[in-house]
């Protein structure tokens, strides 16, 4: 409503941003860097999709093929995907969440937002300079001896940008055990919170696994120590199981924070506590937990022994029961609630509905027969694709929508918004259903070519992912629009619980006028749907 | 030394243990003991380290947050060591046979 | 001079000093997570090639393995007192022993030095001419290969400690810490001692077996 003096009015000179330690500051300077990166990885997947389009290999080479893929998944995973909710929204939100005037530590929040940076300028210049052709797996022995291609460069990027990811856990667990504000016990605590923690258990016990390892590939390369060369008496499987000791857990680090998310959004767009909370709460350190055991199903075509195969794919269909017992319950929850369909809520029910088929798929993945059949094809790429993309991607999405008012001030333009939610939708499954076809069909991953017949299908996913490319593209235009000329926000315009809606939009530096002491559970709506404040 | 700058007695204790445990090591693993020899070893290890955790890092005052997260590390590298020696302790063919045919 | 008042996000200094130990507990768990990579590849060869791995620590230096082992536990020894004497308001003798601990870890890195230098002439080193007679040879390459991988990264954790020590042995000198704020002592304290601890581990694994063969 007015121009009151808040984090952003606060003093705008260039300088002030880069040496901030507001963590609403810092959670911008994130923003804008992972958009950043979400749109080159995106340029990529637009050459790979072009290329897809006819089975020849006739727009780019097969080594800039293998060059494009790679560089895709790298940006996305550790340049997008990860830091995306846990260092925009959860850096914003998590302060305010708990009544705090800060994160734990504000100036090794800045820091890995400087390590964030300089890992990522040292990717983007491998990739400048010609990028690798490894994948984002970096499977030895050949990313070790035989690649040609900037391996060492990249896998430092990577390494650097690790350490961010560490201290943006280390910070949320200290932050989340000691800064709560009075009254906040753990079971009042909102379930984005739970799943805020339990990410960053995971980003500060398999993150450094990645570390050690990209660096022994890394003085594999240089100076040929042969940890994992066979020539040598090395094993190249040892790799593998040190990478997907950290990139299993990975994936839980990108998709638990949305899990969070969309329990804000089932709880705010229903008008009703969130069903069954201390088991939604609980599912999410039990997701974090099991992961920690499954990540052998990478490997079960690998060489590793029959047991341990077993052992694994048990391990893989115990860890989908707490993400189902999550979507149940979202479900529950929506049932007799006072439903509004704002655009936030429309990326909610995509994602249960997304998610829900990604991880269905996972359950085949994880049945070691099945997956020996469907490894390394266009069902894993489907599969990984769904949660990733329509699950991670679509629940970020629906954050930035509902915390777009706290954070800038304005509200978006909702109908553009709702259109473009579900052009998102509709652009995401017909680029992606086809692919589960394509994969039980045998087209394998990671091939620019393939036989004629595979066409239909690849063209309509190609033809899908130029409508998501301009639904992504959407948000940008019309939510930059709102920046300068939407209508100004109130300091809880979704007129629902949780203390960051009980201080003005945008906040203060320091948060809260004064501090908050908690009284309620959280998502206390009445039974006529009108939203109690936690501090009220 | 006045009062306030002597050693603690707990710290001297402690570190002359460390010493006899480091001699102790030393001098068991000369001894032919067969496997004993590495149990041995990483016994004594894990003893020096828990004087080092518990007394000089002052685990022993900490409440039972700061143990778990201390121990955390530690449970989470067992979990890793465990599931991973699994799949070589029960491969047919593993180290690999280098020079077939010698 | 001494900071009396908690930063913005705290309520008292106890409670900061709380947050700042258990942070820096949080990050000793990475660290676990970040050696412990390496000792998992070193089970995992070490269960494949148990004599060759046997053969190749009996190369490697038990002296000089052993004196720096017990160099590192008495600069831990003197940290741990540091902390004591900060407590009791003994702000320059416990930089004093602070500098000493540092002092200690430079003897360390510098008898590490030459121990690599030893090495290095013997052949020992993977990367750097290494040689051996033997149709194991492998077995022993991956095992100096884990020696030269641990150890180096231990050094660089010891070097950066003993930058720690010395800046806060500086703070200590200059009165900046009272009985009631010393966290800092503390906190580099704790990263001191899991230097150390990661250093009994590794002198188990690389400098005793085989010793009796």
């Amino acid at each position: 409503m007015s121009e009151a003096r808040n984090y952003l009015t606060e003093d705008n000179s260039i300088r002030s941003w880069l040496l901030t330690t507001d963590h609403k500051r810092v959670a911008i300077l994130y923003f804008i860097a992972i958009t950043v990166f979400f749109f080159i990885g995106g340029a990529a997947a637009a050459l790979i999709r072009l290329e897809l389009l006819t089975p020849q290999g006739d727009l780019v080479t097969s080594d800039t093929y293998n060059r494009l893929f790679s560089m895709h998944g790298i940006i996305m995973v550790w340049f997008f995907l990860i830091p995306s909710i846990p260092s925009t929204l959860g850096n914003f939100i998590v302060p305010l969440m708990i009544g705090a005037r800060d994160l734990a530590f504000p100036r090794l929040n800045l820091t890995s937002w400087y390590l964030f940076i300089a890992g990522g300028l040292t990717t983007l210049y491998a990739i400048f300079v010609g990028g690798v052709d490894t994948g984002w797996t970096f499977y030895t022995p050949f990313s070790t001896i035989y690649s040609n291609s900037h391996v060492v460069l990249a896998v430092t990027g990577v390494f650097i940008a690790g350490f961010s990811s560490i201290l943006t856990g280390l910070n949320f667990i200290v932050t989340i055990h000691r800064l709560r504000a009075p009254g906040l016990t753990w079971y009042r605590l909102p379930l984005f919170l739970w799943s805020l923690y339990a990410t960053s258990v995971i980003l500060v016990l398999a993150t450094p696994v990645l570390a050690i390892t990209l660096l022994l590939v890394a003085l594999d390369r240089a100076f040929g120590i042969g940890i994992f060369d066979p020539s040598r008496g090395g094993d190249p499987l040892l790799f593998q199981h040190l990478f997907w000791f950290y990139s299993h857990p990975a994936v839980y680090i990108m998709i638990l924070p949305g899990m969070g998310v969309v329990s804000e959004l089932i709880a705010c767009y229903s008008r009703k506590a969130i069903f069954g909370y201390k088991f939604v709460a609980w599912s999410a350190i039990a997701i974090a937990g099991v992961g920690f055991f499954v990540w052998g199903h990478h490997m079960f075509v690998s060489g590793q022994s029959a047991f341990a195969g077993l052992v694994f794919s048990f391990m893989s269909f115990i860890v989908a029961v707490p993400s189902a017992i999550k979507v149940f319950n979202w479900t529950a929850t929506m049932h007799k609630g006072w439903i509004s369909y704002d655009a936030p809520m429309l990326y909610a029910l995509g994602f249960i509905g997304l998610f829900t088929v990604g991880g269905l798929s996972g359950l085949f993945l994880a049945c070691l027969a099945y997956d020996v059949y469907v490894t390394d094809t266009y069902f894993v790429v489907a599969h990984f694709h769904y949660i990733m993309v329509g699950g991670m991607v679509t629940a970020y999405f629906g954050g930035l929508h509902y915390w777009w008012p706290k954070i800038t001030g304005r509200l978006y333009p909702e109908y553009w918004a709702r259109a473009a939610a579900i052009l998102i939708f509709f652009g995401f499954n017909m680029t992606f259903f086809p692919q589960f076809i394509l994969g039980v069909l045998g087209m394998p991953r990671r091939y620019h070519t393939y036989p004629p017949e595979f066409q239909i299908w690849h063209v309509m996913s190609s033809t899908g992912a130029s409508i998501l490319a301009v639904a992504y593209a959407l948000p940008l235009f019309y939510l930059g629009w709102s920046l300068f000329f939407g209508q100004r926000a109130s300091a809880n315009p979704w007129q629902t619980t949780g203390l960051e809606w009980q201080t003005p939009s945008p906040p203060p530096t320091h948060n809260f006028e004064t501090p908050p002491e908690v009284k309620r559970k959280p998502y206390d709506f009445t039974t006529k749907g009108k939203a109690r404040a936690q501090n009220a | 030394m006045t009062g306030t700058r002597r050693p603690p007695r707990r710290l001297v204790l402690s570190w002359i243990a460390l010493l006899a445990l480091l001699g102790a090591t030393v001098f068991i693993a000369y001894l032919p003991l067969g496997t004993a020899n590495t149990v041995i070893a990483m016994t004594i290890a894990a003893l020096k380290g828990t004087i080092v955790a518990a007394v000089f890092m002052e685990l022993r005052e900490r409440n039972p947050l700061t143990l778990t997260f201390a121990g955390a590390g530690f449970f989470w590298l067992g979990i890793m060591l465990w599931l991973v020696l699994t799949d070589y302790m029960t491969r047919p063919n593993f180290p690999p046979h280098l020079h077939w045919g010698s | 001079m001494p900071e009396a008042r908690p930063a913005r996000q705290f309520v008292d200094l106890r409670q900061q000093h709380d947050v700042a130990r258990l942070g820096m507990w949080v990050f000793i768990a990475t660290e676990v997570l970040f050696f412990g990579g390496l000792i998992l590849a070193y089970c995992v060869y070490r269960s494949g090639y148990p004599a060759e791995f046997a053969e190749a620590a009996r190369h490697t230096k038990i002296v000089i393995g052993t004196a720096n082992t017990a160099i590192l536990l008495t600069s831990s020894f003197l940290v741990a007192w540091a902390v004591e004497a900060a407590r009791l308001r003994e702000s320059r003798f416990a930089a004093l022993l602070l500098w000493t601990a540092a002092l200690l870890g430079v003897v360390f890195l510098s008898l590490k030095g030459a121990e690599y230098a030893m090495e290095y002439h013997e052949r020992l080193l993977p990367g750097l001419d290494f040689s051996f007679a033997s149709p194991q040879a492998h077995a022993v390459h991956l095992f100096f290969s884990f020696y030269i991988v641990a150890t180096g990264l231990h050094a660089v954790h010891v070097a950066v400690g003993i930058a720690v020590l010395v800046a806060v042995g500086i703070r200590a000198h200059q009165r900046a810490y009272l009985e009631a704020y010393h966290s800092p002592i503390t906190v580099a304290g704790l990263y001191w001692h899991f230097v150390d601890l990661v250093w009994i581990f590794l002198f188990a694994l690389i400098y005793l077996p085989g010793r009796s063969g």
